[in-house]
């Protein structure tokens, strides 16, 4: 009955043999591959941002990267600028407005719909499924006029809303949250499939109601899907002007920072450099978010896509 | 503390597909019962009825005198320890623990009571401000185990539980678990694939296979009276020798062995069995022998195992260590008739 002890399988090779050579060549190329990929995407954004240090007719008459040599002629005037110029305040204030129930509604909704579609058992429950995963490849913009259309009979516009005391914002919450559900619909019924089965036996056992599993033991164990669904909810909510200028407007007082960042800008590209300015000043807040959840993001991301 | 009792039930997942056949046991109040049978046998799906995790597709399982077909899992009163322990790895142990109770809207000081003593049994004191992450395989058992003790159920139920220790922790366990089912005082139905498990802890056991329920008894009379070849084959290791034999007036003949049956059969076509054990370096006064050619010898110094030929077929001998033998000898061995069986060749049945 002895156990032979098993050699320890060498997975190290051996310098300079096939092996190691294509390892290092693969390591090299996926280096290369990642570090442009990075390059490609952080290029841009620090053009950004040396020209929102610029003068404007420093920017009008050469490329930002002239600016990297001496002599250095940078300025922090289009940022107070920026400031005095817009009613930024309003569009930080309204973008947040927007962007928390815009945020909270779909995820919430999505939580307890990705859980019926995980985990509970009713007729037809794979088609709705399969609908909803199919609502991924419409394109927004094709939803603009019917759903314009409706809002409008219904009197989900800002002025009829405020006029009898309710906030602007509804059409656009109510837009983000449809807009956002598929994805989220998606994302967190996948993780919550990836949950071992027998948690929730031994909770049916245990006598948890439905309710009570999902609150006592899937939210606490989806926190990181939960939190990537937030950041990518968050960043989508808060960068968009396109949604915003449809369903709200662009009058100062529901617009938020993205279209009053639009606004500053003239109809023939004027004050381009203020645009360059607010636009960085806009990053802030997501990046915040990002940074304050990327420890979840990454996590998240992993646990959704790989089964663990 | 209840009886259970498997009235004709069936599990069906579609018309040709039925995993569960006419299973019938009465399982007594306090006993230890053991579902053992090799994997897929429909053991744990027999378990998961009980638990009310499987819908019963045909016939009645009764706790006590009560029909629990259509009474929710949590309404029962068992308790269940998952093969993977399912504690929830976000809570304490102390909470996983608690869980249950907490959903039965116990009192706090009673869940507090219930589930220190729970842990005093199972030696989890020092670890219940701990996650399961943070625990070993065994302690993790364990916890499993004190949340299924903190409910006093009327019927303990185990899918495996062992499965996912190493071989020391398995023995400790095994043991363990004797102890708590003799101190608990509570009737515990416990499935495993593992014949040792089976052999060694069930008060009874209940073999399975195929869906089909082939034999329930006692350790000692299945190991000795096995009704049908399966489970002749399945318990006891080595396993029992089986010699292909055909019978003319009272004898039976092999390829390498010859023998009077010691009563009648009418069948003359079938399988001789006999255990290891059952062969001796001895020849039996008047009993039958054997020629073996020898291909491997194994020693385990309490015992000797010989594997080899004998005429066509492969026998397993349990012989006397201090037998001296080498691979390739041709010994002579005796057989001892007493542990004899004979299976019909078509039904696969024990005749003797």
């Amino acid at each position: 009955m002895s156990v032979a002890s098993a050699a320890p399988t060498s997975s190290v090779a051996v310098s300079w043999s096939p092996k190691w050579i294509t390892d290092r060549i693969g390591g090299v190329v996926l280096h290369i591959a990642v570090i442009s990929l990075t390059l490609a995407w952080m290029v841009p954004t620090i053009g950004l941002l040396i020209t929102s240090f610029r003068l404007p007719a420093d920017i009008a008459n050469t490329g930002w990267w002239t600016a990297l040599a001496p002599p250095y002629k940078f300025t922090l005037d289009n940022y107070s600028q920026m400031f005095s110029a817009s009613n930024l305040g309003q569009g930080f204030f309204n973008s947040f407005m927007i962007s928390i129930p815009a945020v909270i509604i779909p995820v919430t909704i999505a939580a307890f719909a990705a859980y019926a579609f995980a985990w509970m058992k009713f007729p037809g429950r794979d088609w709705i499924f399969l609908a909803l995963v199919g609502l991924l490849a419409v394109p927004l913009q094709l939803t603009f006029i019917p759903v314009t259309t409706e809002f409008v009979k219904l009197g989900f516009t800002p002025d009829k809303l405020t006029a009898i005391g309710l906030p602007p914002f509804i059409p656009l919450w109510l837009a983000h949250a449809g807009y956002g559900l598929p994805f989220s619909i998606y994302l967190l019924s996948n993780f919550f499939r990836a949950l071992p089965s027998d948690l929730f036996e031994s909770a049916e056992i245990d006598g948890a109601g439905m309710l009570t599993v999902f609150f006592r033991i899937v939210v606490p164990l989806s926190v990181p899907a939960i939190a990537s669904l937030v950041i990518f909810q968050f960043l989508w909510v808060w960068n968009d002007l396109l949604v915003a200028l449809i369903y709200v407007g662009g009058t100062p007082n529901v617009a938020p920072v993205t279209v009053s960042l639009v606004n500053l800008v003239g109809s023939y590209g004027q004050n381009y450099q203020l645009l360059t300015a607010a636009a960085f000043f806009s990053m802030i807040v997501p990046l915040v978010v990002f940074l304050s959840l990327q420890r979840y993001f990454v996590r998240g991301i992993l646990a959704g896509s790989v089964k663990g | 503390m209840a009886s259970v009792t498997y009235d004709h039930v069936v599990k069906r997942y579609t018309a040709d597909l039925t995993v569960v056949k006419d299973f019938n046991v009465e399982i007594k109040d306090k006993e230890f019962m053991v579902l053992v049978g090799p994997s897929g046998c429909g053991k744990s799906t027999a378990l998961r009825m009980l638990a009310g995790l499987e819908a019963i597709s045909e016939g009645q399982i009764r706790i006590g005198d009560r029909v629990v077909n259509n009474v929710a899992a949590k309404d029962r009163d068992i308790a269940m320890v998952f093969q993977s322990y399912a504690l929830y790895p976000h809570m304490s142990v102390y909470d996983n623990m608690a869980f249950p109770l907490q959903m039965q809207h116990m009192k706090k000081d009673e869940i507090d009571k219930r589930v220190k003593n729970a842990s005093r049994i199972l030696g989890l004191d020092n670890f219940l401000k701990r996650k399961p992450r943070a625990l070993s395989g065994g302690q993790r058992q364990r916890v499993a185990l004190g949340r299924a003790i903190v409910r006093s159920p009327k019927v303990f139920l185990l899918d495996e539980p062992l499965s996912n220790l190493d071989a020391k922790l398995r023995g400790q366990t095994r043991i363990e678990l004797q102890k708590l089912h003799r101190d608990l005082e509570t009737t515990f139905i416990y499935v495993t694939h593992d014949q040792v498990e089976a052999m060694t802890m069930g008060d009874r056991i209940a073999i399975m296979n195929a869906g089909i329920l082939q034999q329930v008894g006692t350790p000692g009379d299945i190991y000795d009276h096995p009704a049908n070849l399966f489970v002749a084959g399945f318990i006891g290791s080595p396993t029992m020798n089986f010699v292909p034999a055909t019978v003319d007036n009272g004898v039976a003949k092999a390829s390498g062995l010859e023998l009077k049956l010691p009563k009648p059969i009418s069948a003359t076509k079938g399988t001789l069995g006999f255990r290891p054990e059952a062969v001796t370096d001895k020849v039996v006064e008047g009993g039958p022998t054997m020629k073996m050619k020898v291909d491997v010898v194994e020693r385990l110094g309490s015992d000797q195992f010989l594997y080899g030929q004998v005429g066509s077929d492969q026998v397993t001998a349990r012989v006397d260590p201090r037998m001296s033998v080498q691979p390739g000898d041709t010994v002579q061995l005796g057989l001892d008739t007493r542990g004899l069986h004979f299976f019909d060749a078509e039904s696969e049945k024990a005749l003797i």
